[in-house]
């Protein structure tokens, strides 16, 4: 009982905390990221450019239905033959940023096509513009419909920043079996650990989702349109 | 790219094979499972909705690799000797169980309350109106989110690769490592997983069209 208690010696804490930290870094970069280029990206595709939206479009798709895992190989192997040697960090960073951008531009498509076309004809009516009526009009509801949906791809985000161990990005994940390859009695600590540390984080967030639900969604009843953009993102 | 796919065709498509056979495995157990927690869920019993509330949090808030590599690490030292690739199963059938339930609770929630009143007003047992009644409703209404939950579960087999199950993302790594083009066999890699999702993906899309 005492060898298993050592796992939790100050050394493996701050060891396990270290590796929290990058966790947490990687995921905070890579939300912001995607987040700008997810909103860009869904928004051009969504207004039909001649050309561009279709190539976006498809790109989209591609990164879409590729594992996760494999994107990661991909920055990680192929931009040095671009002349940029990431370091795991950033190759994970960038990843996770395009692998999450076309996520959330698919979800933020599928927001602004939940709005009625009456807000768009209403707000051109109006003599706002067609960008103007995109900007003020269409996406602040589009946005307010996409926030559980848009969360919980975030929260997959966090977990999923445990993928990039196999590039040997010092993350939570890969500390805690550093940590239990040296002493294998640490094992099940190790593992309870990474649980309860993921889960508090990811847990945290999906509160803080349906706070701002509430909060911001305030008039919003959980339509079809919610459902399906809700489960777009389910990954 | 094309040289990949002659010299270790055999390779790629026993990965293949594996990628599919654990997806399909995983795919049935985790729509039985996920299914029961989102009946659970859905009972008016406080017990059961406590018990699968609990469930399904704790796996959707956990990341895969940590529930596979809990089953690849711990359960081979301590109970039985498992292989990868049973256990990348098991691990994945855990982790999607979690968000088909999620999703198949949505369906049965959104079947209106009426449908329920009804049948049991006409003398159907509770048990009798879920099979009857209500399920087929919500099935038919969350068939294009389960369908994306199905290629999302076929892209996170590649969590395989991490607990040697011959997966294609383990031969993929197996292959770069032996011919040394590791960029082109990855292409060949996505391309083979894009045969898999996309076709699927657009499917999806086009029934969502039709039934909304």
């Amino acid at each position: 009982m005492l060898t298993v208690l050592g796992a939790y010696s100050w050394v493996n804490i701050k060891f396990l905390l270290e590796g929290a930290w990058v966790t947490i870094l990687v995921s905070v970069c890579s939300i912001v990221l995607s987040y700008i280029f997810g909103v860009i990206l869904g928004v051009t595709r969504y207004v039909q450019i001649k050309y561009l939206s279709a190539i976006v479009g498809f790109v989209i798709d591609i990164i879409r239905n590729l594992p996760l895992i494999l994107i990661i190989f991909f920055t990680y192997f192929g931009l040095p033959h671009l002349g940029f040697k990431p370091d795991p960090i950033w190759a994970s960073v960038i990843a996770m940023a395009v692998f999450e951008a076309a996520m959330v531009a698919e979800i933020v498509r599928a927001g602004i096509v939940s709005i009625p076309t009456g807000q768009m004809e209403g707000a051109r009516a109006n003599g706002l513009s067609y960008w103007q009526a995109l900007w003020y009009i269409v996406l602040p509801q589009a946005i307010r419909n996409m926030i559980p949906a848009i969360v919980s791809q975030f929260i997959s985000l966090v977990k999923d920043t445990s993928l990039a161990t196999i590039i040997v990005l010092p993350d939570l994940m890969n500390h805690a079996q550093i940590i239990y390859g040296q002493n294998t009695n640490y094992t099940i600590p190790m593992f309870l650990a990474l649980a309860v540390m993921y889960f508090i984080v990811c847990y945290s967030l999906s509160l803080f989702s349906k706070y701002l639900e509430k909060r911001i969604g305030g008039g919003n009843k959980k339509g079809k349109a919610d459902e399906v953009v809700q489960d777009a993102s389910d990954a | 790219m094309i040289s990949i796919f002659q010299n270790y065709g055999g390779e790629l498509l026993t990965g293949l094979g594996q990628t599919l056979l654990c997806s399909i495995i995983a795919l049935i157990f985790a729509l039985i499972i996920g299914s029961a927690f989102a009946i659970m869920e859905t009972m008016p019993n406080k017990f059961a909705r406590v018990v699968a509330r609990v469930y399904i949090e704790v796996f959707r808030n956990i990341p895969l690799l940590v529930i596979t590599m809990f089953f690849y690490v711990v359960i081979p030292m301590y109970i039985v000797k498992i292989s990868g690739f049973a256990s990348g199963t098991v691990g994945l059938t855990l982790y999607s169980s979690a968000f088909i339930a999620e999703t198949v609770r949505s369906g049965i929630q959104s079947v209106d309350p009426g449908q329920m009143e009804g049948a049991r007003s006409t003398g159907l047992s509770y048990w009798q109106s879920m099979r009857y009644i209500i399920l087929p409703q919500a099935f038919r209404y969350v068939i294009p989110p389960l369908g994306n939950q199905f290629i999302n579960l076929v892209k996170n087999s590649s969590v395989l690769a991490f607990v040697a199950g011959f997966d294609l993302m383990y031969q993929a790594n197996v292959i770069a490592s032996d011919s040394l083009q590791s960029m082109s066999t990855y292409m060949c890699v996505g391309v083979l997983y894009l045969i898999l999702t996309l076709p699927l993906s657009y499917y999806m899309r086009h029934l969502e069209k039709k039934l909304a």
